[in-house]
């Protein structure tokens, strides 16, 4: 299964999957929030570049029609490039409303460390 | 080094050598150095060493989780069919149909425009909903009686004095928003669109709001007027788009003439929805900006 003529035909997708998996290690590892949203935005992007990468053909042109030609097998799939769209603008969305959020803790606490935040709400609780 | 001094420090802190009110004994939670916990068990329940532990824990856990998440993913990946297969399931005849029928059926010369604005233009409705609902939640979120204070000393107080930003953003300023309308405009005959060419004219709006200061930008483009703008852009798309759903589903026959593709005024509503998604794009881009800068005034 793991041979390297495979590993190197799927490059693309291998390489989303490591920076998707990247993207996941700094939302669950970096106590900065900033750098969590950071590392939501790697993963929205790599699973952009897997989009794209399953939609490639070979030798493909972008789905305009320009030159007449209506065959199928002559363009790349137009479908990848609509879902990366949703996703993109998915991804601005809730980038934004972490970003407000993180603001409104930073008034709070005054830091943006997630772990200092959370002892201080729970030394606020105690106290 | 670092680790090592902290985690001694850390280890003294919670023997109870150093004074517990000692300032900065906080921060030594957030760098604890992983999978190695203090040993001994000291006698005083203090809330702060359960935690450590429990961060300990999840750090090892969460790089478990990432780890075998990556080698399960990447087995999946090496299963998938083949990259650049013209024979992959993907390429079915949901594409094949966009692509060969869909400049008759639409009438747009980009297929992806033909695609988002006219067989899924219900999903764009929605996309453009999410961008809404955003500048909304946004608003709700920054609007507090904090924001007077965060504007004195906000990164961009005093960048409209900025010799460099007013000559260049001079020369800039109307060739980004010639550029943002052009591919609004043509985004049913070429690569862009409403989202793309709307992000060009929000980077422009936004470019205009440091040069010329934002007490000046808010007189133009309140919160007020871009909410306004979004609601009302929003508004035509619903219809535009439930006047052609009705009248196609009930065969009633009332078409909107497609044109000749390639021409500027062609393929029916494409052109009047890309304008509307560009405003409702620019407006959130520019409304964004201005919110997270507060100096919206009321």
């Amino acid at each position: 299964m793991l041979d390297l003529q495979t590993l190197i035909d799927m490059r693309y997708q291998v390489v989303a999957v490591i920076l998707f998996c990247i993207g996941f290690a700094t939302l669950f590892l970096h106590p900065n929030l900033i750098k969590k949203v950071i590392g939501l935005n790697l993963m929205d992007s790599a699973v952009f570049l897997m989009l794209a990468a399953v939609g490639y053909i070979d030798g493909g042109k972008a789905p305009i029609i320009v030159d007449g030609i209506t065959d199928a097998s002559y363009y790349i799939n137009p479908v990848p490039g609509g879902l990366v769209l949703t996703g993109i603008v998915v991804a601005v969305s809730t980038t934004a409303l972490f970003l407000a959020l993180i603001q409104r803790l930073y008034y709070m606490y005054h830091t943006l460390n997630l772990d200092e935040i959370l002892l201080l709400a729970k030394r606020s609780e105690h106290y | 080094m670092k680790n090592k001094s902290l985690l001694h420090r850390f280890v003294d802190w919670v023997n109870g050598d150093v004074a517990d009110d000692r300032p900065g004994n906080i921060r030594t939670v957030g760098s604890l150095p992983e999978a190695k916990p203090p040993k001994e068990k000291p006698e005083h329940t203090d809330p702060l060493r359960h935690l450590n532990r429990q961060i300990a824990a999840y750090r090892v856990s969460a790089v478990l989780v990432c780890v075998s998440l990556m080698l399960a993913l990447t087995y999946t990946v090496l299963c998938l069919p083949t990259y650049n297969d013209p024979s992959a399931p993907t390429n079915n005849e949901v594409s094949q149909r966009y692509v060969e029928q869909g400049m008759e059926e639409t009438g747009a010369v980009n297929t992806v425009a033909g695609m988002i604005l006219d067989y899924r233009a219900f999903d764009t409705f929605g996309e453009s909903t999410v961008l809404f609902t955003a500048t909304a939640a946004v608003l709700f979120i920054t609007l507090s009686k904090h924001t007077k204070e965060w504007t004195e000393r906000g990164p961009f107080a005093d960048s409209s004095k900025d010799p460099i930003l007013q000559v260049v953003g001079k020369i800039l300023l109307p060739m980004i928003f010639v550029y943002g309308i052009y591919v609004v405009l043509n985004g049913h005959l070429s690569p862009g669109g409403g989202f793309s060419g709307g992000a060009v004219l929000g980077g422009g709006l936004i470019l205009a709001s440091s040069m010329f200061g934002q007490k000046k930008m808010v007189r133009v483009l309140s919160a007020n007027v871009t909410t306004g703008l979004s609601v009302a852009c929003l508004l035509a798309y619903a219809a535009m788009k439930g006047y052609s759903f009705f009248t196609g589903a009930n065969h009633v026959g009332w078409e909107i003439p497609k044109g000749t593709p390639g021409d500027i005024l062609s393929s029916g509503f494409i052109l009047p929805l890309n304008i509307c998604v560009g405003i409702i794009v620019a407006c959130t881009m520019f409304s964004f900006y201005s919110l997270f800068s507060q100096v919206e005034e009321e």
